[in-house]
């Protein structure tokens, strides 16, 4: 059924996509301003669903890419995403009837609405993961076998680069060099997909969902009451995230950083709020990784760990993380199709190198329980 | 000798310093006018000078932050963008308020040029573009203009050519350059310059009615300014550059409040009448805010102190359920009740408790002591909690007490491993301004793949003593004061943003 999205719900949008990023995906207050500007002459953006998308009808997944330090700073000029469309169609030679979120965590659930207000596209309330994560290939569309390519990726100047190529990682790395070759900020369209392809890999419903976390979190600071409560009752109500835990409490004790191919890697150790007792280490790669409470797992990827404020629950991305904030460490479930064999092949434990099995977080919570 | 002086909302503070030691301190009322607010501080301290010679007045002032806060004495001001095809998505001021962008006018112009992170060009820069937005600016009679461009922190070039050629159409032109004052972030750059651009009009009047005062009570002395980081800067460059003393205030609270200990890293809480301002001293200096500031409602990226402001001070309310975060503030001296007034605050609790004399204690002696023992309770848990926010690191760290409302605490704090309350508390801001040193900055993207890390590195600290070295410091006092490294996340070839900044003492004249 479809909706409409509205000028009052960015901040939301913003909010909820921050929490979904998992500690990555881009700080969304650029994407909130751009957003803003794209809505000054358009009140609304339709929103439909998944199974509202007819079967052969064509879906242009899209998002930003490149560094969120280089894009404070170098803004978008503004027509880079529909012209990445426009090349796009023409290479296909084949209109879009919607767009959609590749990512719905962080910066880029927020740029495809500027795009659909821009062209008078809806948008497909779905994407392709529940989260953010780092690469091309991690998303649900791989797992199963709907291809990147063509992918148009286009800079400031107007300047179109297309890639094709059979295999995603291939993309990923030809998609990486242009980034950089265009100055660390480009529009990414790829991903072409038909409604019936969208009915088997879509993660559905997450654009609502993320609008929803930043309301129930703003409702309930409006009133005055914990926003914690909120948030946690609105992720168990929600189709994929209701297996959702405060997993720690307490105050950022060391933060180690480092720079290694290309990815913000690092740990964070957060020692527990007083009386209770015990440490959490976070492993991050842009997004985070893992948490371990006192060595034990609690959380792993793909589901989601997101370190929050513990006054006001605000999302704090891994490069806004620092030495004495005092967090909570909220932990969820993806969705079941992104916990599958092929899966976890694809964007589990091991793709970021970590040697600990996936285990759902609910599992996890469990064994932790009865200790 | 030095005379340091902070200008306050209510209070102009002034003290005559000899190497570290205060010889001698006053405190007045600030004058709108601000210049006689300072004369009468000035003439208050000559007699302690006692034929001895004043090399150098430091003054520090909230003025242009409250300029600011309130929209008075703003002037319009012509914004213009270099890094077209870039950046047209989200045009100058798009996030201000209305009624301070109201303020700026409606002269925004977006040309072509700017750099890459890597310094690469994105543009040609439009020199036509900017000679005509030159004659615009002379048609609408403007007489100050911000210019920012794409990564201007990499290459300030083309603000610098843009400014030469807006300067040859309007030769008295006051132009603001964003490289000159912020650092990585367009949008928050750009609106310190436009901040920046629209009081220098104000400040140049400022500085003026600094330099009447000065020469008015007879003194012929250089005198400076303390900015945002506890550094000084001189009277033209404050003339030129305002915004950066919007912080000075609290900064020379924190760094006085350090010297007159002693401590060089510490903690420090300035209690008011209101609130309490609670800043960590590292390495002697104010540990700065890594996060956007908000000023008036636009966000900036300033050189900042990391404050954490607590609503908890000596005019603070008392009621069941804790104290503050209202206070009967300026309203002390009527409303309380060692004042004869009806309110009980948190002073009443204190003086209730027979921890200091203030006003008549006869007045509080009815108060229930399981009362005053819960009040005091709260206010120590309530700091302590505070302390322990700010800290940087687990280990024990000595807390130093300076303001009005120091009184309030009278037990140990867990979070401290000592509390010190120095002499001369009432104006370690006043001190703080004295003592201040000058100060060089670096805040660039580099690439650590092509040089290697400790070559970007001396590149930097080289870059940042020389900065410091230009704006006045003894070239083998210098030191570098902080080197801080931020992968930037996604690029190749190792790109790394790098801050770095280096003090030294101020050169005699």
């Amino acid at each position: 059924m479809s909706s409409f999205f509205t000028r009052d719900q960015i901040a939301d949008l913003a909010w909820g996509a921050a929490f979904l990023g998992a500690g990555g995906g881009g700080d969304p207050y650029i994407g909130s301003l751009l957003l803003r500007q794209a809505m000054l002459s358009v009140d609304q953006i339709r929103m439909i669903s998944v199974d509202e998308v007819p079967e052969d009808a064509l879906v242009i997944p899209n998002g930003m890419m490149g560094a969120p330090t280089v894009l404070i700073e170098k803004l978008p000029n503004g027509n880079e995403a529909a012209t990445s469309l426009r090349r796009l169609e023409g290479v296909l030679g084949k209109t879009a009837y919607a767009v959609m979120p590749a990512e719905i965590g962080g910066l880029n659930a927020l740029m495809p609405l500027a795009l659909a207000a821009q062209l008078g596209l809806p948008v497909v309330d779905a994407d392709g993961m529940g989260r953010a994560f780092p690469e091309l290939q991690m998303s649900t569309f791989h797992v199963h076998d709907q291809r990147v390519a063509p992918a148009a990726i286009t800079d400031e100047n107007g300047s179109t680069v297309v890639i094709h190529a059979d295999s995603d990682y291939e993309v990923e790395r030809l998609a990486r060099a242009t980034v950089v070759a265009m100055g660390a900020t480009c529009y990414l369209c790829c991903l072409p997909v038909s409604g019936a392809q969208l009915r088997i890999s879509a993660v559905r419903g997450t654009l609502s969902a993320a609008i929803g976390i930043g309301r129930a979190v703003r409702e309930a600071r409006s009133r005055q009451v914990d926003p914690f409560a909120a948030l946690i009752g609105y992720l168990r109500a929600s189709p994929y995230y209701s297996s959702s835990y405060v997993l720690f409490d307490g105050k950022i004790v060391d933060l180690d950083r480092q720079t290694s191919g290309g990815f913000a890697r690092g740990a964070v150790r957060i020692a527990a709020q007083p009386p209770q007792q015990g440490n959490m280490e976070i492993l991050f790669q842009n997004e985070n990784l893992v948490a371990r409470h006192d060595g034990v797992v609690r959380a792993i990827v793909p589901d989601l760990i997101t370190v929050v404020d513990r006054e006001t629950a605000a999302p704090i991305t891994t490069e806004s993380l620092r030495y004495g904030q005092r967090v909570k460490v909220i932990g969820c479930s993806a969705a079941a199709v992104m916990r599958s064999a092929k899966a976890l092949s694809i964007f589990g434990p091991r793709a970021f190198g970590l040697t600990d099995p996936f285990t759902p977080i609910e599992e996890l919570d469990q064994q932790w329980a009865s200790r | 000798m030095k005379i340091g002086i902070d200008v306050g909302g209510t209070n102009t503070d002034a003290v005559l310093v000899d190497g570290t030691n205060i010889v001698a301190g006053i405190k007045v009322a600030t004058t709108s006018d601000v210049g006689s607010g300072i004369k009468a501080a000035l003439a208050g301290l000559l007699p302690a000078l006692a034929g001895g010679r004043v090399s150098a007045i430091v003054i520090g002032t909230t003025h242009f932050t409250n300029a600011l806060v309130q929209g008075v004495g703003l002037a319009p001001v012509a914004v213009l963008r270099i890094g077209a095809p870039s950046t047209l998505a989200l045009p100058p001021l798009c996030d201000w308020p209305p009624r301070l962008a109201d303020c700026i006018g409606d002269f925004r112009r977006i040309v072509g040029g700017g750099n890459d992170f890597d310094g690469r060009r994105i543009a040609p820069l439009d020199e036509r573009a900017i000679a005509e937005a030159g004659r615009a600016i002379r048609a609408r009679g403007l007489s100050s203009a911000a210019v920012s461009s794409v990564f201007s922190v990499v290459s300030p070039v083309d603000e610098q050519r843009a400014a030469e050629i807006l300067r040859q159409e309007v030769p008295d032109l006051k132009v603001t350059l964003s490289s000159t004052i912020g650092r990585v972030g367009l949008l928050e750059r750009e609106n310190a310059a436009v901040m920046n651009a629209s009081l220098v009009a104000l400040s140049a009047q400022v500085v003026d009615s600094f330099k009447t005062a000065i020469a008015e009570i007879g003194l012929s002395v250089p005198f400076y300014v303390s900015q945002n980081d506890g550094t000084i800067m001189s009277a033209d460059s404050v003339a030129r550059f305002p915004v950066l003393t919007f912080a000075s205030g609290p900064t020379n609270s924190m760094r006085g409040a350090a010297l007159l200990s002693g401590l060089t890293d510490a903690i420090v809480v300035d209690i008011g009448g209101t609130t309490s301002d609670i800043g960590v001293i590292a390495n002697g200096y104010p540990r700065e805010s890594a996060v956007a500031v908000n000023i008036g409602g636009v966000r900036t990226n300033f050189r900042m102190p990391d404050l954490l402001s607590l609503g908890l001070g000596g005019g603070s309310r008392v009621r069941d359920q804790g104290i503050g975060p209202d206070s009967v503030g300026h309203h002390l001296t009527r409303d309380a009740l060692v004042f004869g007034g009806a309110t009980l605050t948190a002073t009443d609790i204190v003086v209730a408790a027979g921890l200091a004399t203030i006003g008549d204690p006869s007045l509080v002696r009815h108060l229930d002591p399981a009362r005053i023992e819960r009040g005091l309770d709260w206010i120590h848990a309530t700091l302590d909690e505070a302390i322990d926010r700010v800290k940087t690191n687990a280990a024990p760290v000595p807390v130093v007490l300076v303001g009005g409302g120091a009184v309030l605490v009278s037990r140990p704090l867990r979070s401290a491993s000592e509390i010190i309350v120095p002499d001369n508390a009432g104006v370690a801001n006043a001190f703080g301004a004295a003592l201040a040193q000058v100060g060089g900055e670096v805040d660039q993207v580099m690439l650590y793949g092509a040089h290697g890390r400790d070559d970007a590195i001396r590149q930097a600290t080289g870059l940042a003593r020389q900065r410091a070295a230009d704006a006045g410091a003894v070239a083998d006092t210098i030191e570098i004061s902080e080197i801080e490294e931020l992968p930037l996340a996604y690029l190749p070839g190792g790109a790394v943003r790098v801050r770095v900044k280096a003090v030294g003492e101020l050169a005699e004249a």
